[in-house]
């Protein structure tokens, strides 16, 4: 942080435990490899030096699901491609945060088609939606920030999206899956 | 290399009857043929030395509807003969729920182009030894490019469910 060399030796620092966790979440926000369409060499660009998308601590996009934490929808979503969109979305663990980026992505875009997803907002829940054909990697860091801010007001109890005990007995109960023990 | 008329010179040599039409467009032999003898004449075209198409680059079908042409489709063929470097369009009509002959057993990349035109025209191709939708899912009752579906489809203004596709296309 910077300013930690000017304390006595054997200080300490008080904070609250919320802080620290979304201090360190906000600033490793990790994206999971996945492009669709024009809009992946927008975010490719990103990633590399010029942009330099490090400098937001999101420069390891990781081949797994299971190891992010952001998704970048990067492109056209199909109506095929969708369930394949949605199952890489489950598999990636809590918390996790979504961007659908570009016009496509947002709400179909120019393709006013049968074959593609009128927003992927459809088929999976979306933090952030980032317009442009494609967007510049500018907007992609400022879709980014967005992310890092809201991770910043997150609160640790009360998430939305956290699943309680209550909510397995319900959707198993939905599914006539029996619950062992 | 032969040019276009010579190709139709030698076609209609020997499938003079059967031959609805064949003409010169832009240097490129256009060939019309009815779908009984269509098989007979892509077996020609494969092994006659002065022709030797050996190579099948697509085929298509174009959607007769607007101009209410009795045999609603034409299935098109393109090829070219790699060896003697001419290239020469192929076509046949063809009405709706009718059959075609696949022509998968004298060109193998026929397989794929020939999902397509059933996937997207409901053209059905017999003899083609695996005939399922290419583009879009199984179970999808409409066939897209005919000219009487709507660009953006019946469930437009619906929310889409990605578990109306139940099959997984890619198996995990």
């Amino acid at each position: 942080m910077g300013i930690e060399y000017l304390l006595p030796e054997g200080s300490i620092v008080t904070t609250t435990l919320e802080k620290i966790v979304n201090w360190g979440r906000r600033n490793s926000v990790w994206p999971c490899t996945f492009g669709l369409a024009c809009c992946a060499i927008e975010m490719m660009a990103t990633s590399l030096a010029h942009y330099d998308i490090a400098r937001f601590g999101s420069e390891v996009f990781r081949p797994s699901p299971r190891q992010s934490d952001l998704m970048i929808v990067a492109g056209t979503l199909t109506k095929k491609m969708s369930p394949m969109v949605k199952r890489i979305y489950e598999q990636i663990a809590d918390p996790k945060w979504v961007i659908a980026m570009g016009a496509c992505a947002s709400c179909g875009g120019i393709f006013q088609s049968y074959a593609v997803v009128q927003g992927v907002d459809q088929v999976i829940p979306v933090d952030v939606y980032l317009p442009g054909c494609p967007p510049r990697p500018e907007g992609l860091l400022a879709a980014i920030m967005k992310i890092q801010e809201k991770i910043g007001k997150e609160r640790i109890h009360g998430r939305p999206d956290i699943i309680t005990e209550e909510d397995i007995k319900k959707y198993c109960k939905e599914r006539n899956i029996k619950i062992a023990g | 290399m032969a040019k276009a008329k010579d190709i139709i010179k030698l076609i209609q040599k020997k499938f003079k009857k059967d031959i609805i039409s064949a003409e010169e467009f832009r240097g490129e032999a256009v060939v019309k043929v009815k779908k009984e003898k269509l098989l007979n004449l892509c077996e020609f075209l494969y092994k006659e030395k002065k022709l030797l198409f050996n190579l099948l680059v697509d085929v298509t079908a174009v959607d007769f509807l607007p101009y209410d042409r009795k045999p609603r489709f034409d299935v098109v063929y393109i090829l070219t003969s790699i060896d003697n470097e001419h290239r020469m369009i192929l076509k046949t009509e063809v009405d709706e729920g009718e059959k075609v002959p696949s022509v998968y057993h004298i060109w193998k990349s026929a397989n794929f182009p020939e999902r397509e035109v059933y996937d997207m025209f409901g053209i059905e191709f017999e003899g083609h030894p695996d005939l399922r939708r290419l583009l879009m899912w199984p179970g999808y009752e409409y066939h897209p490019l005919r000219k009487d579906f709507p660009t953006k489809g019946y469930d437009f203004e619906q929310t889409w469910d990605p578990e109306t596709i139940k099959e997984n296309v890619i198996k995990f």
